[in-house]
């Protein structure tokens, strides 16, 4: 019992969770300071002006969109539905690594999680965001939305379809909204206090103050705070398996041939969980290195999330493989059609990209060579997102451009437009992402802490008494 | 912070600082070990020791939290029913109007809002919090609490209380500094 327990390694030799090297006060000092700091760093304000010059250009988009119709997007009969719902899936999707690493690994207590859960969250939110325009403008106009959304009692009394998936959706994605911010300012609180303690300016201390409600890490308050913590990891774990479950009854609640399939709800979870720890992946490697976080975020850390990727990636392929065997076991000449045509239509290049990524190339996640090789993983990670991107492309377009009927049939181009609020939301994103990276600490001060020495407290020896 | 006489200047408590996790949990034993009952633990992590020690009380948010989730599940399939079934009954594909399982989604979304909102907002009310004003923060040294250092506070209010025996008894449990804290 003499001996301080050493700093946290798993059975199997790996890399720990956290260098060596750390006390309170470092962690404490090396998190809070980038909040804290006066100075912008250059490349933080290199990057910021590129991510606002993107931002920018999705106001533009929008605001064009408004004035005119949504007849400047690139879909139309016979495909309906093109990157508005290939974006929104795509960005839901990859806010949904944000909360598997904040709630279900909470759950399984994998303390390598507490390094990288809160910028991940952050994600999460800022993805929420963008997926949400993309629905909302398709509307047309946004401002009247609100009664085609949300169940309240309006002039016209008319109330929404409840038994329709799309109105399931407008549920799903708002509590996912909603709870994904909850959780994160919880789990900001604590460190939101710290900052408060440290901030050298005044207008910067009440500022922190008000936003930590007055945090004094008081024994009671941190039984309720751990209690609150575990109930909202406990409730966040359905909620994101439900979010993607129901985003894809949109789809196989119809009865289109591609999209009518019972496989559509583990393997839209699978996937989204897949894109994203790709995303986080493709965060977290500049940011440790650009911040000198690497102590903290270490390889351990990268190392784990490749393997996710592996392993959700996988299922995704598996995916893949069902989608085709249901369109040949079916027998429906629909059904196999359809998927005649994604492998060898107008669009099989799409297809076969798709496939080239998610199933062959996430084979290289096997190696520890690549999975411990930064560069190598972030180039990856980036492809992953497209192949992601390019799977909702798939699912959507090659599923509708071809009808029952060949006199209606159409090809789908997007218009530039199209491809001005798809980049503009990546803007934004970027926008939040680095505001989030300079005014909040990036990493949960408290929760690393608990990983020390310092915090350990011996097993009660007075329990007798 | 200078305190010449307690009677002059009402005092909060009397708070001593220690280094660890460790060293709080051992006073914190003594102290309750001592009589005191009127004691609150600071520190920069969560110890759950130290609230076993002293105050020996789980929280009612558990509770709290299944009522949330109930009335969310019950106001979803209300809502939904009221909606579907009495305020604007539409016939799609000649499937019944209160067709309850097309109701389960939204139904299911509300539980998890009600029952999350109630947990975060639980945790925070049943805190006392926001609180911008505590007088802990009178005593400098707590700026610490955040960061690195963890502190016991005896109050006022504690019937074993006098401020000569209290900061007498807080040094012997080897705290690092001992502070009175003005109200």
């Amino acid at each position: 019992m003499a001996a301080p327990a050493p700093v946290h390694r798993t059975a199997l030799a790996e890399t720990p969770v956290i260098l060596p090297g750390h006390d309170f006060e470092t962690v404490t000092e090396t998190i809070s300071e980038v909040p804290l700091s006066r100075r912008f760093p250059l490349g933080w304000i290199g990057f910021f002006l590129v991510a606002l010059l993107g931002a920018g250009m999705l106001q533009m988009a929008l605001g064009y969109l408004v004035l005119t119709g949504i007849g400047i997007w690139g879909n139309n009969v016979p495909v309906g539905w093109a990157f508005d719902i290939i974006n929104f899936v795509w960005w839901i999707g990859i806010g949904h690594a944000g909360t598997l690493i904040s709630a279900i690994l909470l759950l399984f207590k994998q303390q390598w999680r507490m390094s990288i859960s809160r910028f991940a969250e952050a994600m999460t939110i800022f993805a929420v965001v963008c997926a949400a325009i993309f629905p909302i403008f398709h509307t047309g106009r946004p401002w009247l939305a609100a009664y085609w959304l949300f169940p309240y009692p309006n002039a016209m009394g008319l109330w929404p379809q409840f038994k329709s998936p799309l109105i399931w959706d407008v549920f799903a994605v708002s509590t996912y909204a909603t709870v994904s911010v909850v959780f994160w300012y919880v789990g900001l609180i604590p460190d939101l206090a710290t900052l408060r303690d440290r901030a050298v300016s005044r207008p910067k201390a009440i500022i922190y103050g008000m936003l930590s409600l007055g945090w004094r890490g008081a024994a009671r308050h941190w039984h309720r705070y751990e209690v609150a913590t575990l109930i909202l990891a406990g409730l966040s774990t359905p909620l994101v398996l439900s979010v993607h479950t129901v985003v894809s009854f949109d789809f196989a609640v119809s009865l289109i041939p591609g999209w009518h399939a019972t496989i559509f709800p583990p393997y839209f979870v699978a996937g989204a969980i897949y894109s994203g720890f790709a995303m986080v992946l493709s965060l977290a490697i500049p940011v440790r290195r650009f911040y000198g976080m690497e102590s903290l975020i270490t390889m351990r850390h990268i190392e784990n999330m490749a393997k996710i990727m592996l392993a959700t990636g996988l299922i995704v392929a598996y995916g893949y493989l069902c989608e085709a065997f249901f369109a040949w076991y079916s027998a429906s000449p629909h059904e196999r059609f359809m998927m005649w045509n994604r492998m060898t239509g107008p669009y099989a290049w799409s297809y076969w990209m798709l496939i080239s990524i998610n199933a062959v190339m996430i084979q290289l996640l096997w190696f520890k060579g690549i999975r411990t090789n930064t560069t190598i993983l972030f180039v990856m990670s980036i492809i992953v997102n497209l192949g992601m991107w390019l799977e909702r492309f798939v699912i959507i377009v090659t599923s509708l451009n071809r009808d029952f009927v060949p006199s209606s049939w159409g090809m789908y181009y997007p218009t530039k437009w199209d491809f001005m609020t798809f980049f503009g939301t990546i803007g934004l994103f970027l926008t939040l992402f680095l505001l989030f990276l300079r005014f909040v600490p990036m990493i949960s001060i408290f929760e690393v802490k608990t990983l020390l020495p310092q915090a350990k407290v011996k097993a009660d020896h007075h329990a007798a008494n | 912070m200078p305190q010449t006489d307690a009677s002059n200047h009402p005092l909060h408590g009397v708070m001593a600082e220690y280094d660890s996790s460790q060293a709080l949990v051992d006073a914190a034993r003594k102290t309750v070990a001592e009589g005191f009952s009127k004691v609150e633990a600071y520190s920069p992590v969560p110890i759950e020791e130290v609230n076993d020690i002293l105050h020996r009380k789980r929280t009612m948010l558990p509770k709290l939290v299944l009522a949330g989730g109930l009335t969310g599940m019950a106001t979803g399939f209300a809502l939904q029913y009221w909606a579907s079934v009495i305020e604007y009954p539409m016939n799609v594909g000649g499937r019944p109007m209160a067709s309850w399982t097309s109701f389960i989604v939204p139904s299911y979304e509300l539980t998890i809002l009600f029952a999350s909102l109630t947990a975060a907002i639980g945790m925070a009310l049943l805190s006392g919090l926001p609180m911008p004003y505590h007088p802990v923060f009178n005593v400098e040294r707590f700026s610490m609490a955040s960061s690195d250092k963890f502190f016991l506070v005896i109050e006022r209010g504690d019937p074993n209380f006098d401020r000569q025996r209290v900061t007498e008894f807080l040094r012997s449990t080897g705290a690092k500094g001992v502070y009175d804290c003005a109200e």
